[in-house]
Formats: C-alpha cells, structure tokens, sequence
C-alpha cells in the first residue's frame, strides 16, 4: 500500500515538473568543481564539487554516468550525473589530464601528463589494462571510430602516437608543430586532425598512410601571432565545418573541413579553451578560462549570443541529453 | 493650414539645403566612419571591455562606439543647424521666417523637426556602412533605434537652438565646437563605458554621468539591442524640455536677447 502510494506521488510529481532542459557540462580547474548550464535558460543551475583540478570531462554513451580527470587528484572519478553523486574512482595513472572513451564504452584511454604513458583503464573491473610508453607530457587523446587506432599526442615530443588497440603498442609517431594540445578523428574515420598551441597550427593526417594531408594556419588582424593557439575543436554535422578554440587570442576560428580554409574568427572570451555542442548541433558552449565564463555561439550566424558566468579556470565541456 | 504650411516650407528649406550641400553630407559620414574604421581599429584588441548591459557577451571595441557615432553625428548635425540659423540672422532671412505670423515656437519646432530628420537619415547611412565592414547589430534594432535617434535628436537640436540665440556671429562657432561639441562628446560614455572613467577618476565618471549627451548615447545603445533604458529616456527628454524651453526664451521678441542686442 504505502509502496502504490510512494510511487503514485512520485509520478504526480515528474508530470508536475516541467520537462528538464538538456545540460553542458563545464569541469572548472581552478574551483575544483562542474558548472552545469541548463541550455535553455543559459544559466548555471547547479555547481558539483569533484577532485582536484578537474580537466577532462566525458559521459559513457547512455549517459548514465560522468568521467571527470581530477588531475591533481590522480584519478578518474565517476559520478552520476542525477544526484553529482561520486560513486567511485578508477585507478587512472598520475595526473591524468585528458582521456577518451573507447566506441566499446568500456575502456578509457587516458593521458598520464607526468609519466609520459597513456593508461587504459577497464571502466567495468576498474583495473588497468595497459600502460603504453609515449612522448613526454601527453594531453590530446582520440580514438577512431572503428576503435582500432588511439591517437595520444605529447607536447614536449611534439609528436602524435599511433597505438594499436588490439596489442595496446605503438604502430606509428607523427611529427607535428610544437605542443600538440588536442586530436580528432573526422570523416568516418579517415583523417585525423591535431592543434599545436605554439605552433600555432592544425595538423590534417590521411588515416591510412599516416601522411600529412594539410595543414591549417591562423591569421587575426590586429592580434599578435604568439596568442594564436589552437587547441580544442569540434565538427559540425557531417564533419563540414569546425570550430577552433584560438586560446588566449580569444577568438574561435571557423575552418571549411573540405577546403581547410579559415573562413572567419567570432570573439569570445579570454583563452579560450575547450568546447561541446548541444544535440542538433546548432549552438556551441566554449570554455574559456582566464574570464570565467562560458560562450554561447550560434552555429548558424557564426555569432557569439551570450556569455554565462562559471566557476574558476572553466577547462573542458560536455554535453547531456536529459529527455 | 498655415502652420501646416510654414512647417512644409521649413522642413522643405532643411532638405533643400541638405540636398545642396552634398559635402555636408559627405563629411557628416566620413567623421564617425574615421572613428570607426581608424581609430577603433586600432584599439580592437587592447581594450578588453567586461560585459556591460545591453550586451550579452564580449564585443569588439568598434561595435561598443557605434552608438556614441550615431550620437557624435546628431550632435554635430545639431551644433551645424544652430550654425545655419546663426547665418541665416547675418544674411537676414531670419528676420523674413521670424516675422510669419505664427507662434515662435512653432516656428522652432519646425526647423528642429526638419533638422532632425535629416540627422537621422545620416545616421542611417553611417550604420548601413558600418555594417557593410561587418559591424552589426540584431536585425530589429535597426528599427526599435528609431524613435530613441529621434528622441537624441531633438534633444541635441533644441541644445543647438538655444545657443544660436546666445551668438550673435558666424565667427563664434569655433566656441562652441570647443566649448560645447568637445567636451560633451569626449566627457560621454560614447568612447568609454562609463566604469572605464571610473577607474581614472570619480569626478570625471561624475561629470559623465550628468552629461545629457552619455545619456543619449545610452538610448540609443540599448535601443540598438532592442531595449530600453528608462533612466536615460528620463534624462534625455527632461534635457531635451530643458533646451527647448532655452530656446523658446532666446527667440521670444518680448524678452529675449535678440530685442535686448537690438
């Protein structure tokens, strides 16, 4: 009886609450916490606290639970995203700064700034499976869709590492410019783009022949080439256009994947850093770091809209579907 | 009727006079997109503005004085309508309008309706340049700015009326670009946003703050955003009754000073 009656309040009240928003999440370095921004509103509606320095941040494929880097914790937290409940950490390596989720959704490739190794972690038996040597500071983390090929990019080597993710072992280094800071596999799988920071490019790699395809360069007027440093981008749907977080330039770049042309440079807030896309992909939320804050852009207009206060050192951003 | 008519022939004579002096025109517009184009360029990057209302998010320097040109170009329109009727007095077809058997005031109104109108069209042209340099603002506030501009320029009008009652020759109006066009202008929120000032110095944010002209620059820059901001409307319309009743007193023939310099 009282269990009927618990549940039948519990259903009036989920019909008497209105439909939740979707959220993008945002790890903030500095605060030791997650700014979550209802994207309707555009407001902060909740702030989490996790580990320290959180960096990294990425949701298992049904959304069910959050990985966060906590750095200066040296582990990989996992939260549920309902309640911002920790629920446990997987063993991560030390000071792991950026990971990605493998399509298997079960292991977890991490980059280990301090050791020069990328840890894989199983996510199920929370065990490590595979510690693989690369270059010294590794960030940039990538896994292409197919699953076989993880990229770790190191920003002292200067190099993108290929690992095969059947033996876990390096099949390929790449050289590219200084600081490779983030990869991204792109069009199915058949290239691999990679930021330098103080290099100051984008690197563009035919998958197949581990080539160098293009390679992309920045120009702002009025803005001196050392604060151009790209280092986070996303794609538009069909992989047509991306967008390019030009560091403390402080102005996204909005680059023709086919042609790998800048076609033109929207401002947004002070060293720009990372940045996620709700559903349809029609608005991009930026973190930017030395202002705090989070921009919103319309992907259509190519036009920042607003600007949404965070917590300190906003890092990495991701975004979760709530219907 | 007749006003109907003294008022057509008045706004008709401003237009005339804006059609015939095409460089008038031209150098209305080149001013501000000189601003624009060469000054606020420069400062493009060195200036990092915070995040002001109206604003929802970081904006160049060249969009932020987009509306302080709108208003340099109403307020230097108005100084330049105050200048005609300085030399309409010399040539003295001044005395021709005056002497319509019409009320003053109507007759003032209607030149500053005249001028006005003209002010905006220009302010009009300046923004479709701006734009074409991809300097923009949301699609509606081209319309919503409309009555604020019109607002902003009467006000600066009926400011330039009643100082055109105080000079007596054509040679004075450098005084009044220096005395009155200046430091209006650069005493203003057009350039920088007002907390800007006050880091400098409070009394300089202070006398900012009681410029009627910062007000009307605000008018217009949230009306460009598609809001209004009733602290500056106030300020702007009591300014614009101020100057107005100003200039009704200087051309009254009972009492002002044009009968007393006769």
């Amino acid at each position: 009886m009282i269990r009927t009656t618990l549940a039948t309040s519990a259903l009036a009240l989920a019909v008497a609450l209105p439909l939740q928003a979707d959220e993008i999440w945002v790890t903030n370095e500095a605060d030791d916490t997650i700014s979550v921004i209802d994207i309707e509103t555009l407001e902060v509606t909740r702030t989490i606290p996790t580990g320290e320095r959180p960096r990294g941040i990425t949701f298992a494929k049904d959304h069910s639970v959050v990985y966060i880097c906590a750095s200066d914790s040296d582990a990989v937290q996992v939260m549920d995203p309902e309640t911002g409940e920790i629920l446990h950490d997987l063993p991560s390596g030390e000071d792991p700064e950026q990971f990605v989720l493998h399509p298997d959704n079960r292991h977890l490739y991490i980059a280990n700034e301090d050791d020069a190794i990328t840890t894989v972690v199983d996510t199920v038996s929370r065990e490590v499976v595979a510690q693989i040597d690369v270059g010294i500071e590794p960030e940039g983390m990538a896994v292409s869709p197919d699953g076989t090929i993880a990229i770790t990019t190191s920003e002292t080597t200067n190099m993108a590492h290929w690992i095969d993710t059947e033996t876990q072992e390096l099949f390929a280094n790449t050289l590219v410019d200084s600081r490779p800071r983030h990869a991204e596999f792109v069009k199915d799988g058949t290239e691999l783009w990679v930021s330098s920071e103080i290099g100051g490019t984008i690197t563009v790699f035919d998958v197949e022949t581990q080539s160098e395809k293009a390679k992309i360069d920045f120009d702002l007027p009025n803005i001196h080439p050392d604060r151009v440093q790209p280092v986070g981008f996303e794609f538009t749907n069909g992989d047509e256009i991306a967008f390019v977080a030009l560091g403390p330039s402080n102005h996204l770049a909005v680059v023709d994947a086919e042609t790998y042309e800048v076609e033109n440079y929207i401002l947004v807030g002070r060293r720009v850093w990372h940045m996620a896309f709700n559903a349809d992909r029609s608005k991009l939320f930026t973190t930017n770091g030395l202002s705090g804050d989070v921009t919103v852009v319309d992907v259509a207009s190519r036009t920042a809209e607003k600007t949404i206060k965070v917590g300190r050192f906003p890092w990495g951003a991701a975004f979760r579907p709530t219907n | 009727m007749s006003w109907l008519t003294a008022f057509r022939a008045i706004v008709a004579r401003e237009a005339l006079r804006f059609v015939h002096q095409r460089e008038r025109f031209l150098a209305a517009l080149v001013r501000p997109l000189v601003w624009l184009l060469v000054f606020a360029a420069g400062f493009r990057a060195a200036l990092g503005l915070s995040i002001i209302p109206p604003y929802q998010t970081y904006i160049t320097y060249e969009t932020y004085i987009v509306p302080g040109l709108c208003g340099m170009i109403l307020l230097f329109n108005g100084m330049q309508s105050a200048l005609s009727l300085v030399y309409d007095r010399e040539m003295g077809s001044m005395r021709l309008l005056l002497t319509a058997p019409l009320p003053r005031w109507w007759l003032l109104l209607s030149k500053l309706a005249g001028a006005t109108a003209i002010s905006i069209l220009q302010v009009y042209a300046f923004l479709a340049i701006a734009a074409l340099f991809g300097i923009t603002v949301p699609g509606w506030g081209y319309v919503t700015v409309l009555p604020a501009l019109a607002l902003a320029g009467l006000m600066l009008g009926a400011l330039g009326l009643a100082l055109s009652s105080f000079i007596r020759q054509l040679e004075n109006f450098a005084g009044v670009m220096n005395f009155v066009i200046f430091p209006m202008f650069f005493l203003s929120s057009a350039l920088y946003p007002l907390w800007k000032m006050a880091e400098s110095s409070e009394l300089l944010h202070d006398i900012c703050a009681v410029n009627p002209f910062t007000h009307a620059v605000e008018l217009i820059r949230f009306a460009l955003y598609l809001r209004l901001e009733p602290w500056a409307l106030l300020w702007v319309t009591l300014a614009t009754l101020a100057f107005g009743a100003l200039a009704i007193w200087g051309y009254d023939p009972a009492r002002g000073l044009i009968r007393k310099r006769a």
